[in-house]
């Protein structure tokens, strides 16, 4: 019973992970048409911001006030977006939107390249280490198990993020022309919408989320060069599970891969490497493409 | 008339070979890899041909790589001729189990979902230490049927190997491109509803051509392990595959010789970088994929790269 | 029972709440011609891909020369001897309008062709060539799809379906999109090379006119369902058809 639950927490808490560093991506492909393989920079970036600003903010005398650190990260990840985010888009991207999907995925390939020496330019190759606001909540007592009480700010950092997404999308005059975009690019094109602004906002949000997921990482790890080539193709598969595009998918497939790993973990560690994959694989020979997307036959 | 495919294959192959005992040792050894590697962006080029492009050709690089470093390892065996059939096998063989399962998909699902099973591959051999792990494994010093060079004789005798293989392969290929199949795997790339409605299958058609690129990513492993004397995981890992992907792209999918050009000019990028800036070699390499995907003339729209316009449009009617 | 070329029992298919076809019941002796009138939107093309093997009916059955061929794909049908052309000419963009034909003389000597042999061998071009002529689009032979007028590609579209030899052939609005004048000089080529090799044919139309020059019998479509079938004279002073299908008006109410 006991293992149950830790499967269950465990698996929560990588999934609350794969959450907040997939929906970004899933995002810009949904409404962009752009699988973006930079995704993973993106989240580089985010961490080593958030290592900066909480650094800067603890040597500018936060330490009368730790818990603004956590506030520190969230405005390092919303500067990444606001900084990046303009000049990728509106200086790249939006020459291929209406290409084949494969030239994005070349095209932020490039990006990726660029990016991953960027970051060694500004921040150097020495590892960066913030550890101050992951041992800022001190450890929970769940039963016999002790957690880190930070684990659990990720999934509730999760769970904001994706009822805010939700919200905004749902729930929002803006969020609902996002969601036509989404559905057909096209159709809301010939309708008026104005599509470069919700291309811009998309990405920027797709941004900063990436970010977001970095500057939460960042007190977990020593953020140091190449910490986000393997970001995209985990949050890739989670997406790919959920459907491309597919803000629901997103999360399905996340909390599924993540308590799929947290059982390997477990149960059979030999294999946590590739529990992912085998989720896939397994959702794909039933939905071709992803859970929530319906495979269409075209007209002819 | 059409030059003979034999005939040029010839020139050229004399071309490289004297050209092997000209270059300096480093610009020998570049070449090699070069070619090896141009053998890996080949197999991509061929996908393309019927429009898919793999993001996971690191899988087979890396099996043939691992085939060489293992064999020499636990059986002794190394005989250059021996590994490549063996490495022939093994990346045909796992080409041949994957290829049908992935020729269901086009477009980013097949980008992606090949380049997820190398990093499937990258996962296991980092995590199997009795494999090396991250470090790898060393490769002996390969052997051409009974004759053990060394030194500078090794690397030349190597490059010969590699000149010679890429020649027939790349003979082999044109053949093939110019075949009836040929044809139609170009077709499949137009449009696969129309090749369906014709009787054939557009995706038997890809899986052959997975397979084929499987082969010569095999092949492209050996040589380059050979070549190092060294294997590990990294050939298997997503961005190693992005760089094959890259010098296909560069080369577009028309010309063979221009496949083995691109890889040699990223070779050479690369060793320039290297040498005056070792951290922004990728750098350097992102911007330069970036410009070809911009200043193509025609944009390269869906992939639609260097498409012959002899035979199209510039044709006068003859009524 | 032998010379039915091609029949069809009680096809239905829905999309979602949409009905696109409903007891779908035809049988086509061999050497026939027939058309399929129906306003857009009532199952036409519904019917020909549900035939082809395109899209599978959710139920009832199709035949042809009496063997079930219900669930088979394209490729499957095609080789067996149904070919069809598209209402939008589905050719290969990249390639000649001479490649085209070499790609359906190739597919249609082997399901895999050959890897060693010259697509633009000199036989092979001849062949292609003769196609091409045929159907008088031999001047357009080194152009690219892009560049070809409306009538060309929808010649080019039916020649290559012509590759498969085929004993029964469905054509999906084989004049629509071309000029008015280029109408029956494109059917007069293609029933005279069909006719010609005896090849059973159903096509789409929605020119009376051509409708009842060159098809013995018509079925009129309207909401997926058959209204009428019988011979052109008949169908088309049909008031149901008249109502519901070419909008000659009986009334004017
Ligand atoms: N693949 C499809 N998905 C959804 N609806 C379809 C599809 N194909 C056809 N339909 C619908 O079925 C009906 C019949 O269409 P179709 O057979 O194309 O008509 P026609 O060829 O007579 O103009 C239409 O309402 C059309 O919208
Ligand atoms: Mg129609």
């Amino acid at each position: 019973m006991d293992l149950l639950l830790v499967i269950l927490i465990d698996g929560l808490i990588y999934g609350a992970w794969l959450f907040i560093v997939s929906v970004g991506l899933t995002l810009v492909f949904g409404v962009l048409g752009i699988l973006n393989l930079a995704h993973g920079s993106l989240y580089a970036i985010g961490a080593y911001a958030a290592a900066s600003a909480v650094g800067l903010y603890f040597t500018l005398g936060g330490d009368v006030f730790p818990l603004g650190s956590y506030a520190a990260m969230i405005l390092a990840a919303l500067l990444v977006a606001v900084v990046v985010a303009p000049i990728l888009e509106r200086g790249l991207l939006r020459h291929f939107y209406h290409r084949d999907e494969v030239l994005g995925v070349l095209v932020t390939y490039g990006v990726f390249l660029i990016l991953e020496d960027v970051i060694k330019l500004i921040w150097g190759v020495e590892p960066l280490f913030v550890f101050e606001p992951y041992d800022l909540l001190g450890t929970i007592e769940a039963g016999p198990l002790f957690y880190v009480a930070y684990d659990f700010l990720v999934i509730a950092a999760a769970v904001v993020t994706g009822i805010l997404v939700w919200y905004f999308l749902n729930g929002t005059n803006r969020g609902k022309v996002v969601l036509a975009v989404i559905h057909d690019r096209e159709m809301s094109q010939t309708m008026g919408v104005n599509v470069d602004r919700v291309f811009m906002l998309a990405f920027g949000a797709g941004v900063f989320l990436a970010a977001l997921g970095g500057a939460l990482t960042a007190p977990m790890i020593s953020v140091s060069p190449g910490i986000g080539v393997n970001v995209i193709i985990v949050a890739f598969a989670v997406i790919i599970i959920g459907g491309l595009g597919s803000i629901e998918g997103a999360a399905l497939g996340a909390v599924m891969v993540g308590i799929a790993r947290a059982a390997s973990v477990h149960l059979v560690p030999e294999l946590e490497l590739f529990i992912i994959y085998f989720v896939m694989a397994i959702v794909l020979v039933f939905r071709p493409e992803g859970l929530f997307v319906k495979t269409q036959t075209r007209k002819i | 008339m059409e030059k003979s495919p034999v005939l040029v294959a010839a020139v050229t192959l004399t071309g490289l070979i004297v050209l092997g005992f000209a270059l300096p040792d480093w610009a020998q050894f570049l070449m090699t890899i070069a070619l090896a590697k141009g053998l890996v962006s080949l197999g991509i080029v061929a996908g393309m041909r019927c429009g898919v492009v793999s993001f996971g050709q690191g899988l087979y690089f890396c099996l043939g790589a691992y085939t060489a470093g293992l064999m020499s390892r636990w059986t002794g065996v190394t005989d250059v001729f021996l590994l490549t059939f063996l490495s022939v096998i093994v990346a045909g063989g796992v080409g041949v189990i994957f290829g049908p399962l992935l020729s269901r998909y086009r477009g980013i699902f097949f980008a992606m979902l090949s380049l997820s099973l190398s990093m499937i591959l990258f996962g296991a051999l980092a995590k199997t230490t009795s494999l090396g792990g991250t470090d790898g494994v060393n490769v002996a010093a390969p052997t051409f049927a009974g004759y053990a060079p060394e030194g500078g004789a090794l690397a030349t005798a190597l490059y010969l190997f590699i000149v010679t293989v890429t020649v027939i392969i790349g003979t082999v290929m044109r053949i093939v491109f110019d075949s009836q199949s040929g044809l139609v795997s170009l077709a499949v790339r137009s449009n696969e509803l129309r090749v369906e409605y014709l009787g054939s299958s557009a995706n038997g058609i890809v899986a052959v051509s997975y397979v084929i690129a499987a082969i010569l990513g095999g092949v492209g492993g050996v040589v380059t392990a050979l070549a190092i004397g060294h294997v590990d995981p990294e050939y298997a890992f997503w961005t190693t595959s992005g760089e094959f992907v890259f010098v296909a792209i560069l080369a577009g999918y028309l010309s063979i010789p221009a496949v083995f050009v691109a890889s040699i000019v990223l070779e050479v990028v690369r060793s320039f970088s290297n040498l005056y800036f070792p951290n922004t070699w990728q750098l350097v390499l992102g911007v330069f994929l970036l410009v070809v995907i911009l200043v193509r003339p025609d944009g390269i729209g869906s992939i639609k790269l260097w498409r012959r316009r002899e035979s199209a449009g510039a044709a006068e009617p003859s009524a | 029972m032998n010379d039915i070329a091609l029949e069809t029992k009680n096809l239905v298919k829905n999309f979602g709440a949409v009905t696109a076809a409903k007891d779908v019941s035809i049988a086509v002796p061999a050497g026939a011609v027939w058309s399929l009138i129906g306003s857009n939107g009532a199952g036409k093309t519904t019917f020909v891909n549900m035939v082809t093997g395109y899209l599978h009916p959710d139920s009832g059955q199709i035949l042809f020369q009496g063997r079930d061929i219900t669930r088979l794909g394209p490729r499957t049908i095609t080789r067996a001897g149904i070919c069809r052309s598209f209402q939008i000419p589905q050719l290969c963009g990249e390639l000649t309008t001479i490649e085209n034909v070499l790609v359906a003389h190739a597919i249609n000597r082997s399901a895999t062709p050959s890897f060693f042999r010259r697509a633009n061998e000199t036989e092979e071009m001849g062949r292609a060539l003769a196609l091409l002529e045929r159907f008088k689009i031999a001047e357009y032979r080194n152009r690219l799809m892009g560049e070809l007028p409306a009538g060309v590609r929808k010649l080019l579209d039916i020649a290559m379906a012509m590759t498969g030899e085929p004993k029964v052939i469905l054509l999906d609005e084989p004049t629509s999109g071309v000029a008015t004048e280029e109408k029956f000089p494109i059917m007069d080529l293609v029933m005279e090379a069909l006719s010609a090799e005896g090849v059973t044919t159903l096509f789409v139309e929605h020119d009376m006119e051509i409708v009842t020059r060159y098809s013995e019998r018509v079925l009129a479509f309207y909401d997926g369902r058959i209204i009428a079938n019988d011979a052109p004279n008949e169908v088309l002073s049909d008031p149901q058809v008249q109502r519901y299908v070419t909008g000659t008006p009986l009334t004017a109410s």
